[in-house]
């Protein structure tokens, strides 16, 4: 493939790298102007223009996002659900998604019908939101894990996953006495590492995204995530919270523009940290997943 | 007989006891978070008291549907403005991770690739909260750099996000925006493994480029972009909740108030519980049928359905 190009060839790699070029700048420099407005001081954050980098660079807008105490409980509460979340949704997922893997349990195939069902019908929100608030959970912040514990697509491929263990393996341990709750995390578990690396990832991200159920189930200040904070002051553009998010803000220093960059870039940043990992695992896993979902 | 294959059965379900208590916990959830919402699907047959609760609320038969299709205001605009968003997302979203995949493949250096590939993945990761916040700012018709662009060619300001005339251009092309690269991926599985000696046996028959992409290329990828447009065609009625939820406001709900924005709106908000339930339940059902009906067809075009 390596070989001499033509002058027709030569051509075109330079017009698609060009074209190319192009498109990643233009879908690459919003994150770059919310980055360089967030770091700057008001005076040049609200010049018209492009902004690709700080022209008197200050960690000021930053500074007053985080004396805000809603920023304080949209960071703890999106922790929580991010890091519990995950955790809860590998342990319950990993513990089913065994027993449906192994070909000799009896029922396997009518409970894996069940489950696949869901993903095609659900009562949809009015009836999943009255479900909810009669369970109790209504304003609670397990409202947040309980309800999207499971998840069914990453359900069947962990199981898809588990299916390729080969009995053989199981069947050693077995006859040296270990029971199958043993085996699951002594022998299957450290063999799946990828795929729940992968998993885990896929929960991590969905979690630190979350916020219609936050939208819809809290009420209570101290129980927001981040992205609901983000939304009020960015989507919503709630005066009330930016009047809070601004108290006491010395307007020389920082301005809802450069505090609304700052309180965008702190909910992405997790994000982009991860995204190395991310990238790796979540493109592996969607091949994974297509070549049988 | 029965007794010995009683006995069977049970000596079965005993040797796989802690298998079936792994199990357990998933199942409830099922149960409840999964199955529970079934139950108050009821209510949309009937008229929802809150004092007396789901099962105690009056029948009023097929009450609400009659109403969605005869004398609702809105019912079918909402449904025309979600058939129509979503067809213009298959129509100009679908074919664009496809022109992007090929063009990524026929670039001979890997490095500038692999940036390009990681550039166009991100917005992916990120909420539709986050990029509408970014998205407010880019577009904004006073301050926004879009709009800055636009007058600096002599152009009049668009208020992309409050004008009805080009909301929905604006959801189609924020869309692409953040799952163009995402798309990509897997296009470009499917051409690493189209066999080079396809390629090599053209260029000895004197085929050029184009010639290459129109007759081994397109033709190899075609498996996949059928599966996926008509898994696609099966979600019709999703027209992007979380971008739409995110981004509209009343200035144009005229044509971009969707079935699940309007559910979220007259359900949640003005609690209108027994005909937003209706309304959920009439998506859901023509969902399923649709994929059942987009798993039989591609079970008749000699592909491997999904059930």
């Amino acid at each position: 493939m390596h070989s001499i190009m033509t002058r027709g060839e030569r051509l075109f790699q330079i017009a698609a790298i060009g074209f190319l070029t192009v498109l990643s700048a233009v879908m690459l420099y919003p994150f770059v102007h919310m980055i360089a407005v967030s770091l700057d001081t008001p005076v040049h954050a609200i010049r018209p223009g492009l902004h690709l980098y700080p022209l008197e660079p200050t960690l000021e807008a930053y500074r007053q996002a985080f004396r805000y105490d809603g920023i304080y409980y949209g960071f703890t509460n999106t922790i929580f659900r991010t890091v519990v979340g995950t955790l809860l949704a590998l342990c319950i997922m990993t513990m089913g998604a065994y027993p449906l893997s192994r070909k000799y349990l009896p029922h396997r195939y009518p409970l894996m019908m069940v489950i696949v069902f869901t993903m095609f019908f659900s009562g949809g929100l009015i009836p999943s939101y009255l479900l909810v608030k009669s369970l109790g959970l209504y304003d609670s912040v397990w409202v947040y894990i309980i309800p999207s514990l499971v998840n069914t697509f990453s359900f069947i491929i962990l199981r898809n996953f588990f299916i390729t263990i080969p009995v053989e393996l199981e069947e050693s341990a077995k006859l040296d006495g270990a029971n199958d709750i043993r085996i699951l995390y002594s022998l299957v578990v450290p063999l799946s590492k990828p795929i729940l690396a992968t998993v885990a990832l896929w929960t991590a991200v969905y979690h630190w995204n979350a916020w219609f159920d936050g939208l819809i189930y809290i009420q209570d200040q101290k129980k927001i995530v981040l992205q609901i904070l983000l939304r009020r002051l960015v989507v919503e553009n709630l005066d009330q919270e930016l009047q809070m998010a601004m108290q006491q803000a010395n307007t020389q220093y920082v301005v809802p523009e450069t505090m609304k960059a700052a309180v965008l870039m702190i909910s992405t940043l997790p994000i982009l940290i991860v995204y190395p990992f991310l990238q790796k695992y979540f493109v592996k896993g969607i091949i994974v997943g297509s070549l049988k979902g | 007989m029965v007794a010995r294959r009683f006995y069977k059965r049970w000596s079965d379900y005993k040797r796989n006891k802690y298998l079936y208590a792994l199990l357990l916990p998933i199942l409830v959830w099922y149960g409840i978070f999964a199955y529970g919402p079934l139950y108050g699907i009821q209510l949309a047959f009937k008229d929802f008291q809150i004092m007396q609760g789901i099962a105690g609320s009056p029948w009023v038969g097929l009450k609400h549907f009659h109403y969605l299709f005869t004398a609702s205001p809105d019912f079918l605009q909402i449904l025309g403005n979600t058939i129509t968003i979503s067809f213009y997302h298959i129509v100009f979203g679908f074919p664009a991770p496809i022109v992007l995949a090929l063009l990524l493949n026929e670039i001979r250096h890997n490095g500038f690739k692999r940036v390009t590939q990681t550039i166009s993945y991100l917005p992916h990761f990120l909420s539709w909260v986050i990029l509408a916040g970014i998205l407010t700012v880019m577009l904004s018709p006073s301050t926004g750099i879009v709009n800055e662009g636009l007058r600096l060619l002599g152009l009049d300001p668009i208020f992309f996000l409050g004008d009805p005339d080009y909301f929905r251009f604006t959801l189609v092309v924020s869309n692409i925006w953040k799952e163009i690269g995402w798309g990509t991926i897997i296009y470009l599985a499917a051409l690493s493994a189209i066999d080079p000696h396809l390629y090599e046996a053209a260029v000895m028959d004197g085929a050029n480029k184009w010639r290459q992409v129109l007759h081994i290329t397109l033709p190899q990828l075609m498996p996949a972009i059928t599966i996926l447009l008509i898994l696609r065609m099966g979600n019709v009625l999703d027209a992007g909740f979380d971008q739409i939820l995110n981004l509209y406001n009343p200035s144009v709900y005229s044509v971009a108030d969707t079935i699940d924005t309007y559910v979220y709106r007259a359900g949640l908000l003005q609690m209108q519980f027994s005909l937003t339930t209706a309304v959920g339940l009439f998506k859901n059902v023509v969902a399923l049928l649709l994929v059942l009906f987009t798993n039989f067809i591609v079970k008749k075009a000699g592909q491997e359905g999904l059930l």
